[in-house]
């Protein structure tokens, strides 16, 4: 396959950024998008322009480092799939293809491709856990949790916090990731003792980190490489104001 | 060298609790003065800065990624073993300890392995109370399914990513101590050196990846919780950061690194599909309780649709040849029967290097929704990757490179031959022997990072006080100068070859002879091969840019010169190893049926290397490995 890429490039993250138009070669339709990328900074190399730095690191769609925006699409336009699964049999020879990093304000741009997503685990340091210390746990059988409910927590807990939901919404909004961190603990009996304090302290954090507001485009659901459902939204929506409710009354 | 094993007495059952008692403490009160770094965040180093921070200690905890959630632990699939006997199916502390002896081909540590065995039970209860969310059955209790290597069901499972939910867990609870101010978090920062101060390890030596920053950290103890070095392969199922500088560095500063030629491939890969594949996928063994494996009887038919193969024409050769463990046979004999069928030609899919793993039964009898449900996102990733549809075709698969039982060495303590400096998880070599078992690496991680560490290393604090090293004093600047150097040679090299160009030929010339079968002819051609490759990287190496900032080639490098000098140990390793066991199968010993066989006279032991000097020969040194409670036998999955 023979490609044209046009790729943002930034030397840092106050460097303004511009893109750059680089042509390939001889890219095999059984490589990844990552594999292609990696083809296009040793030819690079040889040329003696600088690679492209891109984030990534497990190549198997779990890890949730790689992070790129594909033609305007987070993870670029193949459903339910990170960029490190997206194969180059997806596209055709001679497309021109547009690479950018995920864009949001709560994620500046370290160099190229690469962002800090960090705001992400100040949201999880707020509240998304349960506190249990090590050593003090009773029986793992000791408390039976229904099939449903636990499939719906794990459903939830699927997410790889890649940041593609922020990037895929027009106001940059990190909901559905808080949503799903939410979900998953609040759906189990575990999780109950601390929910209120969880959606209080994650939406205050969440709103802190520079996130913007949630408006229910749903292009966050669609860009999501797990799936995760747009009812999770809805669920922490309720519980946030069931727990907003009743610090008022209290 | 001294190797002290540190082994409690005592039965084997009572070790762990006779140790506790046995340790010295460190009073509440006082291990807020303590300082830990813990470097690494997977399922070992992640757990481990969380409890101990939990009980009151002050912790620095690295890891190269952006954030300590996604290191490579988060990519295991298939479970967590674990002896409830939950299924009432005869499980027991003892048959855990027993399996994992054996399946590691007597080359283990007896204690450990129990200790191990001991906590398991405790792990999942921890897991269970963080919320991670276990399968289930019906009616609310935990689901489990059974594993390669073992007759009993003692896995635990969440879907096919229990890595990713386990991870969850243990980083929730280092977010929460995170929060509390009581985990100082460094992402992307890569360790590039150890101090050592009077013989102890009193720090680190990092490069912050962001912003190319050279900084030292000390601290009163170092904790290693950095993985394994399958990526000194090139190709391996290891995530492609994964690297063995952190471990490579102790070493060359006096921690002794045994066993490093035990490398476990991994039964189950995506077959290597062309030169342009950067790394391999796993898919997760548990397939094979499920999916049964087969080539055709007849080279002939391996071009054809595996669907239109008879079923008479096929040869199932696992069920054939292990009859009572059939398709969960251990992770060595699987994949070593795979080679062997490739190897007559029997092989299928592109370049002959691939056998079938059929679902086709599993199907019919269950239905394709329930093997949807146990197994769904590893067919929809298979079919990312290779665009085939296996509930219509069988899988292709091939083994690859996934997991290193050598590592560091360590004693009960989990402490290496430099004081103060621990190994959790991976980096470690105690639990596995020659051959890990399926569903055991979690286990180790957690084990390791929640319950043995916590308990093992105030025996250490207690003994040598706290807060005494200075990060300006002389010990620290002269490692501090060292890293400079290597980084300002790495991006000062004038040569044409892209780092990536070197590791892809390490990692041919490792496969090819210290791979799935390795001999002395071979072996020995390697290290004049990886000497040489070495020798033109110094000369040939081209780094573009400079170390100041964001700099993912420099990053490859530095690895790629480790991974130059480690894979020479590990063949040297693997030449010294006179014997097959487990992962490490020398083709000059093997019995009439193409068996690994063992030489338990001269080599029930580990081999310790000691590092001597650049360019010098390492001192290999031995730990006796004594049985006691497990017999000494011919592993047999017959």
């Amino acid at each position: 396959m023979k490609l044209t890429l046009k790729i943002w490039r930034q030397s840092e993250q106050k460097d303004p950024g511009r893109f750059e138009t680089h042509c390939i070669d001889g890219v095999s339709e059984d490589s990844s998008f990552l594999e292609m990328l990696d083809q296009l900074n040793e030819q690079l190399l040889e040329e003696g322009v600088e690679p492209v730095a891109f984030d990534h690191d497990c190549r198997e769609g779990i890890c949730g480092m790689c992070s790129l925006t594909i033609n305007g699409f987070a993870h670029g336009p193949e459903n339910s799939t990170t960029t490190c699964q997206l194969h180059m049999r997806k596209f055709k020879d001679g497309d021109t293809i547009t690479i950018e990093p995920f864009r949001a304000r709560a994620f500046p741009v370290l160099r190229d491709l690469v962002v800090d997503r960090s705001a992400f685990d100040k949201i999880i340091q707020a509240g998304g856990f349960i506190s249990v210390r090590t050593g003090s746990a009773p029986d793992g059988n000791a408390l039976p949790i229904p099939k449903d409910e636990s499939d719906q927590a794990m459903d939830a807990a699927a997410c790889i916090g890649c940041g593609a939901c922020v990037a895929s919404c027009k106001n940059a909004s990190a909901m559905l990731f808080t949503a799903a961190k939410a979900g998953h603990l609040n759906l189990l009996p575990q999780g109950k003792a601390e929910q209120e304090k969880r959606v209080l302290d994650m939406v205050s954090a969440m709103d802190g980190a520079g996130f913007g507001n949630c408006r229910n485009y749903g292009e966050c659901s669609a860009s999501c490489p797990k799936d995760i459902s747009l009812d999770f939204i809805s669920k922490l929506n309720r519980d946030h104001a069931k727990a907003k409710l009743k610090k008022l009354f209290s | 060298m001294k190797l002290d094993s540190k082994i409690p007495d005592g039965p084997i059952s009572e070790k762990w609790d006779n140790h506790r008692f046995s340790s010295k403490l460190v009073n509440p009160a006082n291990k807020r003065k303590y300082r830990i770094i813990v470097v690494g965040s997977g399922l070992a180093g992640g757990a481990a800065a969380a409890t101990l921070g939990e009980l009151g200690y002050n912790i620095d905890c690295f890891c190269y990624q952006d954030t300590p959630r996604r290191a490579h632990s988060i990519a295991a699939q298939g479970g967590i073993n674990a002896a409830k006997n939950y299924q009432n199916d005869g499980d027991s502390i003892h048959r855990l300890f027993y399996d994992t002896v054996k399946g590691g081909d007597f080359r283990s540590r007896e204690a450990n392995v129990h200790r191990l065995a001991q906590v398991s039970v405790n792990i999942i209860d921890q897991c269970v109370a963080q919320g991670v969310p276990f399968a289930r059955e019906y009616g609310g209790l935990l689901a489990n399914r059974s594993f390669g290597g073992a007759q009993v069901s003692r896995t635990f499972y969440a879907r096919g990513q229990t890595g990713q939910q386990l991870l969850i867990g243990a980083y929730s609870a280092l977010s929460r101590q995170v929060a509390t101010g009581q985990v100082k978090m460094h992402t992307r920062q890569e360790m590039l050196d150890l101090v050592a101060v009077d013989g102890h390890a009193k720090g680190i030596v990092t490069r912050n990846l962001a912003n190319g920053e050279i900084k030292a950290w000390t601290a009163d103890a170092v904790l290693l919780c950095t993985g394994g070095y399958g990526n000194v392969y090139y190709l391996s199922t290891n995530a492609v950061g994964c690297n063995v500088t952190a471990a490579y560095r102790a070493y060359r500063r006096g921690a002794g690194f045994a066993n490093p030629c035990y490398t476990q491939i991994h039964p189950t890969c995506i077959p290597v599909s062309g030169d342009h594949q950067s790394k391999l996928t796993l898919m997760s063994e548990s397939l094979r309780n499920d999916g049964r494996v087969w080539v055709p009887r007849d080279e002939s038919d391996c071009p054809k649709n595996p669907n239109d193969v008879a079923e008479n024409e096929r040869d199932y050769y696992l069920e054939r040849k292990y009859p009572s463990f059939g398709n969960l046979a251990p992770r060595d004999i699987s994949s070593r029967s795979a080679k062997e069928a490739c190897d007559d030609g029997r092989g299928v899919g592109p370049g002959g290097r691939g056998v079938y793993l059929d679902f086709s039964d599993a199907i019919s009898r269950l239905g394709e929704d329930t093997i949807r449900e146990r197994y769904g996102n590893l067919f929809q990733m298979y079919e990312r990757i290779t665009g085939e549809n296996a509930y219509q075709r069988p899988m292709r698969i091939y083994p690859a490179i996934h997991y290193t039982m050598g590592g560091l060495w360590v004693d009960y303590n989990l402490m290496t031959t430099v004081p103060g400096c621990f190994a959790l998880g991976e980096a470690n070599f105690s639990d596995h022997g020659a051959n890990r078992l399926g569903a055991s690496a979690l286990m180790q991680g957690l084990s390791d990072g929640y319950f043995v560490i916590p308990n093992t290393i105030g025996n250490y604090l207690a003994g040598t006080g706290s807060g005494s090293v200075s990060p300006d004093g002389p010990e620290v600047k002269e490692v501090l100068d060292s890293v400079r150097q290597r980084v300002d040679q790495l991006t000062s090299c004038e040569g044409r070859r892209s780092s990536r160009s070197y590791h892809k030929q390490l990692g041919q010339i490792m496969w090819e002879y210290a791979g799935m079968a390795r001999n002395e002819a071979g072996l020995k051609k390697a290290i004049g091969e990886i000497q040489n490759l070495r020798e033109d990287f110094q000369k040939n190496l081209h780094v573009p840019g400079s170390g100041d900032n964001l700099n993912a080639e420099l990053e490859r490098a530095g690895r790629v010169r480790d991974f130059l000098d480690f894979g020479e140990l590990l063949c040297r390793d693997a030449l010294e190893r006179n014997e097959s066991c487990g992962g490490h199968f020398r083709e000059e010993h093997q019995t009439t049926d193409g068996e690994a066989k063992r030489d338990d006279e001269n080599f029930a032991h580990a081999a310790v290397w000691e590092f001597k000097g650049e360019g010098d020969t390492p001192e290999r040194h031995v730990e006796e490995m004594d049985f006691e409670n497990v017999k000494l036998a011919v592993r047999s999955y017959k």
